[in-house]
């Protein structure tokens, strides 16, 4: 075994390292050498500390000692002090080092083998079903979940006791649990990565639900999509029917339960939960009007109960924990944790959980890791297709589902995409736009007819031939929209384009008066230009171009003529000097 | 399979499976030197190849003599760093390694695995879970 008795773990994190972490490693391995202690004390490089904001962060163990902003030159000070003579280095020194994550949806995700049930038992696992079949009564599971304040993490952030109950008021001779696990918007997976490495945790919960709302089935709505969820929901089925912990008389308390998959053909209008059971049905997946709501006609006419897969994941640990630990988690309005699909322009592109409350700075600059190749900040979208884009001044408001709200985004599923100075904020909004045409079901006009026609708007803009006037267009029709919709879908649909507005007015202001796109993306509003400083005269530039735009002797400076110009970019192809550039 | 019939039945399995793993990572068990070895396998890792990883894993500890139980796990959350192995040796605590190619991969084998010596490319653990947060 290694003869090393002390490590030196120094952040080799995006972050940490362009402020010259490798560089203090490298001293840190010298002072060792210097003391001939090259054979005892190892340096090593590490992933980040997610605490990129007092970077660089290293840390010392066996005696857990967290440094925070440490230069090169300190790396004698450290071996000095602390290596040789066990004295920590005050200045240096942070106490109090906290963790920014919390995991309890993803309690087991990483952690345990998603595709053996004794795995999941070793961790409680079904422990809690145990509880609530045979200590507790229906109605008592349903106070417990109202008290622990958890709401829907699907993104409307409905209190999941309140849905319960609604449901278990409503009698009827069969009813159903439905666990949607159609995860539609661009950059999500939270709900994947759950199926994937937890699927017994959804499963255990979809039985408390059932025991709560007296139902004796359950079906799990998965977009086909994801093959792999499907695959290990598949084993988790079959294993748990092994071990009674599903089927008939289960834990000997003569409660029945099944559990059986439906899947999604990938229409992000089947996440929203009326459209979700037509589809089930066999049904077009429309949307209906609500009432009558599934909790009193759902699937098949019964009474149904749709919670998202993150809800579901948390039941099982709130039942066990308890109300009070949960709601003691978290803010006000919002209880408990919320997990992020973070990705975008951010360093550390990853999977994350934080408790409520916690700041979009704390996200992005310290779990992120900050922005990629140190540019600058520019946004944040949250809530998919149906949220909005929050900017530097959101960045220290805490995350809760108000919150977002009233700065014009929403929780949505937990998708968060970072944008740098190079994201063009129109073309965003465009993107999302993109997206909402392509899965409005068409049922009602203003989703169907008027996304289409605010799509062109924007097609307008990002080609140079919006006017003014369209600015105000897009927001008249963006609020009709929202006003009028049948669902949720076309009810938040404009939510990109009007937070986009809200925020960056400046930027749609320029594509229609100055016709310029200030970040360099609209293509249409961008020009071809020659460097003076750069351009030798070859006159490879002039041959390509299939229009003759481009005029200029040999050996001499070549000039493009904007008026013929189709902006192909085949001089930008040619140029082997670097001499055209696009802005 | 036998079927679990009673909450007691649940409690009694739990302990049981609990203290068999308890045994493999105190060394206490039947196998003292047992390594244990985690590869996030979700898709997102699988797409970034830790099939490949894992089965090099299994292959060579399996021959270079390292008695190791190599086992697939969900998403450990660090994208940016798949594929993602987390390494528990006898006695010690779990260490998380991140952007395992093949050669990082047999690197740890030989470094850390057999020697104890930690290499460069681990993860801090950057997260508080339900069993330690009160």
């Amino acid at each position: 075994m290694s003869e090393y008795s002390m490590h030196l773990l120094v952040c080799g994190g995006t972050s940490c390292k362009s402020r010259e972490s490798d560089i203090l490693a490298e001293k840190l391995r010298k002072e060792l050498s210097k003391q001939g202690l090259d054979e005892t004390v190892q340096v090593i490089l590490t992933g980040c500390f997610g605490f990129c904001e007092k970077g660089p962060v290293m840390k010392v163990l066996p005696d857990n000692t967290y440094y925070t902003q440490v230069k090169p030159e300190d790396a004698e000070a450290i071996v000095e002090e602390h290596v040789v003579k066990g004295k920590r280095v005050e200045r240096l020194l942070y106490k109090g080092f906290q963790k920014k994550q919390l995991r309890i949806a993803l309690r087991n995700c990483g952690v345990i083998d998603p595709e053996l049930i004794d795995e999941y038992i070793t961790r409680d696992g079904y422990q809690a079903l145990g509880e609530v079949l045979t200590k507790q009564t229906p109605e008592e599971t349903i106070e417990l979940m109202k008290a622990s304040g958890l709401r829907g993490r699907g993104g409307a952030g409905f209190p999941a006791g309140l849905k319960w109950e609604f449901a278990r008021r409503n009698e009827a001779d069969q009813k159903y649990v439905v666990c949607n696990a159609d995860e539609g918007d661009p950059g999500a997976f939270m709900d994947r990565s759950i199926l994937e490495g937890d699927p017994h945790s959804v499963l255990e919960a979809m039985a408390i639900v059932g025991h709560c709302i007296g139902a004796d089935m359950g079906y799990i709505y998965i977009r086909a999509e994801y093959p792999l969820a499907i695959e290990r929901l598949k084993i988790a089925i079959g294993q748990a029917r092994e071990y009674g912990l599903l089927g008939k008389d289960i834990l000997g308390s003569g409660f029945n339960f099944d559990i059986d998959l439906k899947y999604g053909a990938g229409a992000f209008v089947c996440g929203e939960e009326t459209a979700l059971i037509h589809s089930m049905e066999g049904e077009r997946g429309e949307p209906s009007l609500k009432p009558p709501f599934p909790a009193e006609s759902g699937y098949m006419g019964k009474p149904t109960n749709v919670n998202n897969v993150e809800t579901l994941a948390n039941v099982p640990v709130i039942i066990l924990k308890g109300a009070d630990w949960f709601s003691s988690i978290g803010t006000e309005s919002s209880k408990g944790t919320k997990v992020f699909a973070l990705a975008g322009k951010i360093n550390n592109v990853g999977l994350i959980e934080v408790p409520m409350g916690t700041t979009l700075r704390e996200v992005i600059f310290e779990i992120g890791g900050g922005i990629r190749d140190g540019k600058k900040f520019k946004a944040v979208q949250t809530g998919g297709p149906s949220g909005g884009c929050l900017t530097e001044k959101h960045l220290d408001t805490p995350i809760d589902y108000e919150n977002l709200v009233a700065n014009g985004s929403m929780m949505g599923s937990g998708g968060m995409i970072v944008m740098d100075e190079d994201d063009c904020m129109v073309s965003i909004a465009r993107f999302y736009l993109d997206f909402t045409v392509e899965e409005s079901c068409g049922k009602c006009a203003p989703c169907r007819i008027g996304n289409k026609r605010l799509h062109e708007l924007l097609e307008r803009v990002c080609e140079g031939k919006g006017e003014e006037s369209d600015l105000l267009r897009l927001r008249n029709l963006g609020e009709v929209i929202k006003d009028t919709s049948l669902c949720g879908l076309g009810q938040s649909s404009p939510n990109p384009v009007l937070s986009t507005m809200d925020n960056f007015y400046g930027e749609y202001l320029s594509h229609v008066a100055d016709k310029k796109c200030p970040s360099g993306v609209c293509t249409d509003l961008l020009e071809y230009f020659i460097v003076e400083e750069n351009c030798i005269g070859c006159t490879a530039c002039a041959r390509a171009c299939p229009v003759g735009a481009i005029s200029g002797e040999r050996k001499e400076l070549h000039l493009i003529n904007q008026e013929t110009c189709i902006k192909c970019g085949a001089c930008l192809e040619k140029c082997k000097f670097d001499a055209v550039i696009l802005k | 399979m036998k079927k679990i019939t009673s909450l007691e039945d649940l409690h009694r399995m739990r302990d049981e499976k609990q203290r068999e793993i308890q045994g493999r990572i105190k060394g206490t068990g039947d196998s003292e030197n047992l390594v244990q070895v985690k590869v996030a396998m979700a898709t997102c890792g699988i797409a970034s190849g830790a099939k490949d990883t894992m089965e090099f894993m299994i292959g060579a500890l399996e021959k270079r003599g390292v008695e190791a139980q190599v086992t697939q796990t969900g998403c450990m959350g660090y994208c940016y760093a798949e594929p993602t192995i987390e390494v528990t040796l006898p006695g010690k605590e779990a260490v998380v390694f991140g952007g395992v190619n093949l050669e990082k991969a047999d690197e740890i084998i030989e470094k850390y695995i057999k020697g104890g010596e930690l290499v460069d490319g681990i993860i801090p653990l950057n997260y508080e879970t339900i069993d330690n947060k009160e």
